[in-house]
């Protein structure tokens, strides 16, 4: 688009006009700055809303116990696997009648770890890391982290697991 | 840079022919040319249905879940319901605006030798677009487009010799359940775009290839006489400027008229008072009552089936009936007739609200 031209005949009534007329780069700026609006108008609620399942999980992480009932029955040397906010978590009653709870999210990529009674370790099979079952410690294999240890607490009525 | 990525690209693709297509394109100007706007209006609101739709899908579960997965976008989701909202009112603004478009198409004569096809897509553009409104009404099976729908799918059922069996194949059985979500659902989301996009191409390439039809009264001016402006830059920027309108329009009524989420449907509750289709099946609808309370039984049916059949035949062979004449008594004809079909849809609808009021 070319700009409009104007014909210098009086020299005073050019000026007024050129002030009378928003320039170009106001009129660009000003529908910059509106089609951000609506880009944010329209952007942000449809960031929101797919964002929403990401949030409720970040709200379900914000539980700090759990409560599983009967759980205190679990056999001698066996393990279940119970959910801990949004994530997987297990309970292990070990031979030597210890209870112990642990994440159950391998800290290398986020397999779901077994715990294997007669190995008396916790294996992930997606890429063979191995845990300690007692305090959750990467022994071998490419887990750079130990699992979370959460606390316990056996009751007559259930097992209370909370953040430690 | 920029130049060298433009002439990489305008070697392979002749983005230069395109270029020089918008530049040369024209689009008339005279009385009637607000009229040119409604299609781009129904092909921009047809993008936003596209974009919402895939939002929705997103969340929604056909079948045994679906109004639960509906109650979970508009209640839980955030603003889930304003993108809800959007796609329905969305879609009674397509409907509207494809019949401002068709009814304008008519009364300009813009169906005539060489658009004839151009007319035959876009009313069958119409038929599926109806289609699509039909099937995603029950989509959220609550109580109203569970009733909805079960009327609705009467009308096949009157189909001579295999309304019966094709109606029980749409419906997935004997009455509608969560096997007719499934299959209303692969008819809305898969089905109709397939015949929708390729038909659509077809329409605006025709549009591309023929240009804006002017109406006779234009025609009957010397070419000196007429005026037309470039369509880029000057009508294209008027077009993106009623876009921004239409969106500003169902932005507003998407948030200030948030759509209803109803009861789950339940299939053993008796039907609700008032009970209804959309607006834009209410004259059918209406007229099909009106013939059925004067002719009892299953002869108001079939007449009113027969009718309204014959009408809309009648308006769909238009270019081959009107064809050549321009001026003529076939033309005229032609006129009356489309001013005797919109009297008679705006009235059998408002006699249909009245009648539910």
């Amino acid at each position: 688009m070319s700009e409009p031209t104007l014909k210098v005949q009086d020299p005073e009534s050019t000026i007024v006009e050129a002030e009378s007329m928003p320039s170009r780069r106001v009129f660009l700026g000003v529908a910059a700055a509106a089609g951000l609006c609506y880009a944010g108008a329209i952007g942000y609620p449809i960031y929101r809303y797919l964002a929403s399942p990401a949030e409720m999980a970040a709200n379900e992480t914000a539980v700090s116990e759990v409560t599983l009932d009967k759980a205190q029955a679990l056999p001698l040397g066996s393990a279940m696997i119970f959910k801990f906010g949004s994530s997987p978590a297990m309970l292990i009653h070990g031979a030597d009648d210890s209870w112990v709870a642990l994440s159950a999210v391998c800290t290398h990529l986020g397999c779901t770890v077994k715990f294997e009674p007669e190995l008396n370790r916790i294996h992930c099979p997606c890429h063979g890391g191995v845990y300690d079952p007692h305090t959750g410690k990467n022994i071998s294999g490419p887990p750079p982290k130990p699992l979370k240890a959460y606390k316990v607490n056996v009751g007559a009525n259930g097992v209370v697991v909370s953040r430690a | 840079m920029f130049d060298s990525i433009y002439k990489w690209l305008d070697e392979r693709l002749s983005l230069g022919e395109l270029t020089a297509f918008a530049r040369k394109k024209t689009i008339p100007l005279h009385g009637q040319s607000f009229w040119y706007y409604w299609g781009g209006i129904s092909l921009f609101l047809f993008l936003i249905q596209i974009f919402t739709g895939i939002l929705l899908l997103v969340y929604y579960r056909p079948g045994a879940e679906a109004f639960e997965s509906v109650r979970q976008i508009t209640y839980v989701m955030h603003f889930g319901w304003l993108i809800r909202s959007a796609h329905s009112w969305c879609a009674n603004l397509f409907i509207f605006s494809i019949l401002v478009h068709m009814f304008s198409v008519y009364f300009m004569k813009a169906y005539r030798r060489p658009r004839e096809i151009g007319w035959f897509t876009g009313i069958a553009l119409l038929f599926l677009a109806a289609l699509f409104g039909f099937s995603g009404y029950l989509l959220p099976m609550d109580e109203l487009s569970y009733f909805a729908t079960k009327v609705g799918l009467q009308i096949p059922s009157m189909l001579p010799f295999m309304g019966h069996f094709t109606t029980n194949i749409l419906r997935g059985g004997p009455d509608v359940s969560d096997f007719t979500v499934q299959r209303f659902f692969a008819l809305h989301v898969v089905i109709l775009p397939l015949l929708f996009l390729p038909l659509l191409g077809l329409h605006l390439w025709l549009v591309q290839k023929h240009g804006n039809a002017v109406p006779p009264s234009e025609e009957a001016k010397p070419l000196a006489e007429r005026k037309t402006v470039p369509f880029f830059p000057n009508f294209f920027q008027k077009d993106l400027a009623m876009w921004l309108i239409t969106l500003n329009v169902l932005a507003l009524l998407a948030s200030i008229f948030p759509w209803d989420l109803g009861k789950q449907a339940d299939p053993l509750a008796s039907t609700p008072d008032g009970i209804h289709p959309e607006w834009y099946f209410m004259a059918p609808f209406h007229m099909l009552k009106v013939l059925g309370n004067l002719l009892p039984g299953a002869t108001g049916e079939v007449a009113g089936i027969l009718l309204f059949t014959i009408g809309l035949a009648l308006w769909v062979v238009i270019p081959l009936y009107d064809g050549e004449s321009r001026t003529g008594t076939r033309g005229r004809n032609a006129h009356y007739f489309g001013l005797f079909a919109v009297t008679a849809l705006i009235i059998t609808t408002a006699l249909g609200y009245w009648g539910i009021r």
